[in-house]
């Protein structure tokens, strides 16, 4: 039994790595100007390859492509935090509101500054986008106090989310600058128009903040059988919460910072990836999560980008339609086990 | 250091600050059983969350091993006492296995990886209780004295100098509550480990436990061996008993009798009369039992169930007296069951009542 399971493990591991360079490179390949994957290499290195077609590559398609894998990871594992934390198998930032009060606020600094014609910095959206939702989480969190019924917490959360999203709206429609457009897209989500200089940062606080939670895998395992028994093997509870929740709003931050709040990632993913390892065991769901969130975003900005050409969909479409049935899916299953 | 290993001093438990339970005294030595009893919310839990520090204590001190526990680290706590909760738990695709290892939390690394030695106390901890076979099963998909099980290997293989579980045999049916304590018993004759816990069965209580606490009201009402506290009076006090009656002696709970002037009468002992008894009290008819040795098993049973009883001294031949007391009461009856098939000397009156009754044609043998 433990042999065949190892092998499922290295498989399912094997698998997504195959998938990811697999959905990177057909990334760089598809788009306006199709690129042959014998010219991906020969650009990616060898330096070499024709100007457009290097141009092309590396100041449009890869900083998206990089963006696509690290906010997609971070969403995920930041969606298998807040399922962890609220013992509730379709928590994620979107549902929870998390991203929509992100949404907010990083549009009130961004209107802000762009009436004083000024451009936000990564670092400033990033601090914006995490007040946000931190303040979101506040909000979800008092009610989670006052309610324990799983339902409740979700459509407090989705309601928090319609608020947040409906002054966002509000607020982007009467703020006067050609600016707006983009602003607009991005209230969408969307992964274009990334530089390089947001990605170095994304790819910062991502994958730092994702490093915390993989060494964390000990305690998130013990809060999987409950509070009282994490409690009884030695995890101190206060500090794992408060280290969970900065540890899902940092990483959810900064997805919205850059791409916008993109939904069902954060469901869809953790989900898709415990039913291919077959084990719910953090030390090996956190890593998948983050190489699936960034194989499944790769494939939805892919598909965003090139289905309608040269129309480009909302990311959050694109997701949406792929991960929407994995809820629905959860939910009549634990129906069914329930009874 | 004092020779307890558990004790707490005047520990006041509670929610939010607000006092439930004051002042509770627990000793607690290794290689003893400490079994909290009352009624349903009378705090049991909370005594047993607050000495686990899932709870903040009120007020007052627990000690472990002689150290104040509010000073150790998790992880020392960890070592040293593990629990077995009423909580349901739900863990998402996990074997039973995978359940048990991770009672080896605090002997593991910073990633919790298991080693060779920790899946040999794993599954040495799965043997104890007899979880071997369905060791990769799904712990969703396995029954509740199966879970209990595994919950109870899960804290053996903790290593724990301690064991607190909250009301561990609910749920269970009577085969699994006994395998379970007797698994418990086991360790704590085998390992020394100390148990406390809360249990709903006073049957089972009573056999099990060395001390007991009794949990009612704002206090602990009373402490001590089971003896003691496992009195029909004490009992049917503790939980307010006011319909039926707790049996001490059996440690069995019967129903109300019928009320009424006695319609039969039953000619009892040895232990033949009670299904007798039974059966009445079902049917409701209000019948009297005679004439009974108080050392007979009947006597037990008739004492709470028939309307009145007709008692004889131990050991002595029954007297004039109580025969004529029968025979009056019989005439009054308009039915009479005789159970006794055995006649000796001590009970030589019985068969005269017998042979009267036949004689009036109000005999039924049973």
């Amino acid at each position: 039994m433990h042999k065949k399971l190892h092998i499922r493990y290295w498989a399912s591991f094997g698998l997504l790595v195959l998938m990811l360079i697999l959905f990177i490179i057909w990334n760089i390949n598809s788009g306006s100007i199709p690129i042959s994957v014998r010219e991906i290499l020969e650009i990616l290195f060898l330096g070499g390859g024709e100007e457009t077609a290097r141009n092309i590559v590396w100041e449009i398609r890869l900083p998206r492509i990089l963006s696509a894998v690290i906010l997609g990871g971070a969403l995920s594992v930041s969606g298998f935090l807040l399922q962890t934390f609220f013992g509730n198998p379709i928590a994620s930032p979107f549902v929870l509101g998390i991203s929509s009060g992100a949404k907010l606020v990083v549009s009130l600094v961004m209107i802000f500054l762009l009436g004083r014609s000024m451009m936000a910095s990564s670092a400033v959206l990033i601090l914006a986008a995490f007040a946000g939702s931190m303040i979101s989480m506040g909000l979800v969190l008092l009610v989670a106090k006052k309610v324990k019924q799983m339902s409740a917490l979700i459509i407090s959360g989705i309601m928090i989310g319609y608020i947040c999203s409906a002054i966002t709206d509000f607020v982007i429609t009467f703020a006067d600058d050609s600016n707006i457009v983009n602003l607009h897209n991005w209230s969408m989500g969307s992964f274009s128009g990334m530089s390089w200089e947001n990605v170095r940062v994304m790819a910062v606080v991502v994958l730092l903040s994702s490093l915390i939670v993989f060494l964390m895998s000990k305690p998130i395992g013990a809060y999987q059988l409950g509070e009282g028994y994490a409690q009884n093997m030695g995890v101190n509870i206060k500090v794992f919460r408060v280290a969970l929740i900065l540890l899902s709003s940092i990483l959810s931050a900064c997805v919205t910072a850059f791409a916008g709040p993109i939904s069902f990632v954060g469901i869809a993913v953790p989900h898709l990836v415990k039913s291919l390892l077959k084990t719910a065991k953090p030390l090996l769901v956190i890593p998948a999560c983050f190489l699936g969130g960034a194989v499944f975003c790769l494939f939805c900005d892919l598909i965003a980008r090139t289905a309608f050409a040269p129309t480009e969909l909302s990311i959050s479409s694109v997701t949406a339609v792929f991960g929407a049935p994995v809820v629905i899916y959860i939910m009549i299953r634990r129906k069914r086990s329930a009874q | 250091m004092n020779e307890f290993y558990v004790h707490t001093e005047q520990m006041t438990v509670g929610y939010d600050g607000k006092p439930l339970i004051r002042n509770i005294e627990i000793r607690l030595k290794r290689g003893e059983i400490l079994t909290l009893i009352g009624p349903n919310g009378a705090g049991k839990s909370t005594i047993l969350k607050s000495m686990t520090r899932q709870l903040k204590l009120v007020g007052g001190t627990v000690y472990l091993g002689g150290e104040q526990m509010s000073r150790m680290s998790g992880k020392e706590v960890a070592k040293k006492l593990a629990v077995v909760m009423t909580e349901r738990i739900r863990p998402e695709l996990m074997t039973c296995e995978e359940i048990v290892a991770t009672g080896r939390y605090p002997y593991t690394g910073t990633l919790g990886i298991l080693g060779e030695k920790d899946w040999e106390k794993v599954h040495e901890a799965m043997e104890l209780v007899h979880a071997l076979d369905f060791k990769d099963r799904d712990f969703t998909a396995i029954s509740d004295g199966q879970r209990q099980r595994i919950l109870l290997a899960r804290a053996i293989c903790q290593e724990p100098e301690i064991i607190v579980l909250d009301e561990p045999t609910s749920f269970l049916d009577i085969r699994h509550k006994l395998e379970l304590l007797a698994i418990l018993k086991n360790m704590v004759v085998r390992k020394k480990t100390a148990v406390l816990m809360s249990l709903h069965e006073l049957d089972l209580a009573q056999k099990i436990s060395d001390h007991v606490i009794c949990v009612h009201g704002d206090q602990i009402e009373k402490y001590g061996s089971p003896e003691e506290i496992f009195t029909s009076e004490y009992v049917h006090h503790l939980y307010g008993i006011t319909t039926g009656s707790y049996n001490a002696a059996f440690g069995c709970l019967e129903m109300d009798p019928p009320k009424g002037k006695p319609e039969v009468f039953v000619i009892g002992g040895n232990g033949t009369g009670i299904p007798v008894y039974r059966k009445l009290q079902r049917a409701g008819i209000p019948f009297a039992a005679g004439i009974l040795h108080k050392n007979d098993m009947d006597h037990e049973v008739a004492k709470v169930l028939a309307a009145e009883v007709i008692e004889e001294e131990p050991f002595s031949l029954i007297s004039e007296e109580n025969f004529q007391k029968a025979k009056k009461r019989m005439e009054t009856c308009s039915r009479v069951i005789c159970c006794v098939d055995v006649f000796g000397p001590a009970n030589e009156k019985n068969r005269q009542l017998m042979k009267l009754a036949e004689a009036s044609g109000k005999l039924e043998i049973r």
